[in-house]
């Protein structure tokens, strides 16, 4: 490419081919490499490589296939630099020269069909032998093509961690001897799983640090539903990547009406739903649909996406479907039974069919450790008191509810709430 | 951030129409989109011929028909697309097959499409003021 813009901008253009095609090419020297550390310093010298001539010959018409031959052509200097002697280096570079013809001539039949090299290259940093913290770091780095630092500055960490948990994980990785295998039929769905459940990690770790200042940009949150897009591409009829697809698109059509400009959080109920991003919505449900059309149901993904849709599509708290939602909640406490789950159900119930329903939900589950000692569910359980009419004892619920959260706000809303529970008891209780 | 690439096909209302081959490399672009997950949305339009201008002034509205005959300011279409940085749009503009002209004629040196680039702007990017008078703070 000729850009008129100057040698600063061909550095620059060469990074942004870089975020486009690294993890493809890491992928596609996963196959040559071996392990994953193998495959990204081979990727690693072909940016190097491409850093140095770019700027005078121009980006490469395939810059994918450049990047690929380059690396692949180190892994073979490397080797026949190595005492060839040795035989099992010389087997090494046998296979590496097979595979390199096969795989030029593969890559040049289909250039743009390297989507099994991708899928492997997840499967390999979304491991279950490494942690969940190194399994997110792999995934921004080798799948996002984020630098370290960009990894750092999004997770708010020092860039030596980031580095060295990289270093670690690539390690753990190659002590196990995991390489760039597509799971057996029978571990496929563990494997998928382990995959969805990294990209929600990195997308509500994003959707938290939102948190901290109104208008930070979501990189997080972009990249694991980028992630997901492309995930969703490659394994299109397994029902919970649609799901889960669809449920970070329907969250990210929220992000800008859930921050109020001092930073904090505005609850669902209070957002203003001119705010929504109508388009994210709409493909939030077109995802929904898909997940659908996989013609198995919906799993904890889908259902969680299910119940975001109902709110997406409903104009005011008021004109939502609950007896849906209620529904949705009965149907997710099946498949992925939590306490969380259940106080949301209950406030759902409360809002299909009346506080004492909800009441009944709550109390239930109402002893579990998980819940004694969460504010939400003793201010939900307020609320639900108070709509019964039994203001003493919703009172008594906001106030020990206040006592729990450590955030200020929260407190002085639950305080407020107190008081107004305790002005509408009758006047000789008070 | 979301980038708008516009699509501005530099060519007559009569030759609109794209033809079989071109279509299939256009489609094949949009794959590409669509599987690294960047792609949110795009339409093609139809000429100007079936369009209009309307312009204010003077507390009055003027409604002209198409055709228009700039066609280098014709837009033929668009890609709503999210991506990490300015360099990164102008690298997927850079891919569309269509700005090098159609492909069947070999040393071909006519007019080509243009693909102009503009971010998408959120309400962050504007001051306060602004933010305030939308409602948004």
């Amino acid at each position: 490419m000729e850009d008129a813009r100057g040698a600063e901008n061909a550095v620059r253009s060469i990074e942004a081919v870089w975020r486009v095609e690294s993890a493809r090419v890491i992928a596609a020297l996963g196959r040559i490499g071996g392990d994953l550390g193998a495959a990204e310093d081979l990727a690693h010298d072909a940016l190097v490589a491409a850093l140095e001539q770019w700027p005078t010959t121009g980006i490469p018409s395939s810059p994918f296939s450049w990047l690929v031959t380059v690396g692949r052509r180190r892994f073979i200097d490397g080797i026949r630099r190595s005492a060839v002697a040795d035989s099992r280096q010389a087997l090494l570079l046998r296979q590496a020269e097979v595979t390199e013809a096969r795989t030029v001539e593969e890559f040049e039949s289909s250039a743009m069909e390297p989507g099994d090299d991708l899928l492997r290259l997840m499967f390999a940093c979304c491991h279950p032998v490494l942690s969940n913290e190194a399994r997110v770091t792999l995934t921004l780095k080798l799948l996002g093509g984020l630098s370290t630092a960009q990894i750092a500055h999004a997770t708010f960490e020092l860039e030596s961690t980031v580095a060295q948990r990289i270093v670690r994980a690539k390690r753990s990785l190659a002590a196990a001897e995991i390489g760039f295998e597509l799971p057996a039929t029978a571990e496929l769905r563990a494997r998928v799983d382990s995959v969805l459940g990294v990209l929600y990690l990195i997308f509500n770790e994003g959707y938290v640090a939102t948190s901290g200042s109104a208008w930070t940009e979501p990189t997080l949150c972009r990249e694991a539903l980028r992630l997901g897009r492309v995930l969703a591409e490659l394994l299109t009829d397994i029902e919970e990547v649609h799901g889960l697809v669809a449920l970070m698109e329907l969250q990210s059509s929220r992000l800008r009406a859930r921050i109020d400009p001092s930073g904090d959080a505005v609850l669902l109920a209070d957002q203003d739903r001119s705010h929504w991003d109508r388009l994210l919505i709409r493909r939030g449900l077109a995802a929904l649909e898909r997940a659908s059309s996989v013609g198995r149901g919906l799993g904890p993904y889908g259902l969680q996406a299910a119940i975001a849709a109902c709110h997406a599509t409903a104009l005011s708290v008021e004109a939502t479907d609950w007896v849906r939602v209620a529904a949705l909640y009965d149907a997710l406490g099946e498949v992925a039974p939590s306490p969380v789950v259940e106080l949301n159900r209950a406030v759902a119930v409360s809002m299909a069919y009346g506080p004492e329903a909800g009441l009944a939900v709550l109390d239930a589950v109402a002893g579990h450790p998980a819940l004694s000692n969460y504010y939400l569910a003793l201010s939900v359980r307020g609320d639900l008191l108070e709509r019964l009419g039994r203001f003493a004892d919703a009172e008594i619920e906001f106030r020990n509810a206040a006592e729990m959260t450590k955030n200020e706000r929260e407190q002085l809303l639950l305080r407020r709430r107190a008081n107004g529970a305790a002005k509408r008891l009758p006047r000789e209780r008070s | 951030m979301r980038f708008m690439l516009f699509m501005i096909p530099n060519i007559e209302d009569k030759d609109w129409m794209p033809d079989p081959e071109a279509v299939a490399a256009m489609t094949g672009y949009n794959e590409e989109l669509t599987k690294a997950g960047v792609l949110l949305s795009l339409d093609g339009l139809h000429p100007s011929s079936k369009g209009a201008r309307i312009t204010g002034g003077g507390g009055k509205v003027t409604v002209t028909d198409g055709p228009f005959t700039e066609a280098k300011e014709i837009i033929g279409g668009y890609w709503l697309i999210d991506v990490a940085s300015k360099d990164e749009a102008i690298e997927w503009a850079r891919r569309c097959p269509a700005i090098q002209g159609p492909a069947s004629i070999p040393d071909y040196n006519g007019p080509v499409p243009v693909i102009e680039i503009r971010q998408v702007l959120e309400m962050s990017d504007f001051p306060e003021e602004v933010r305030r008078a939308a409602g948004r703070d």
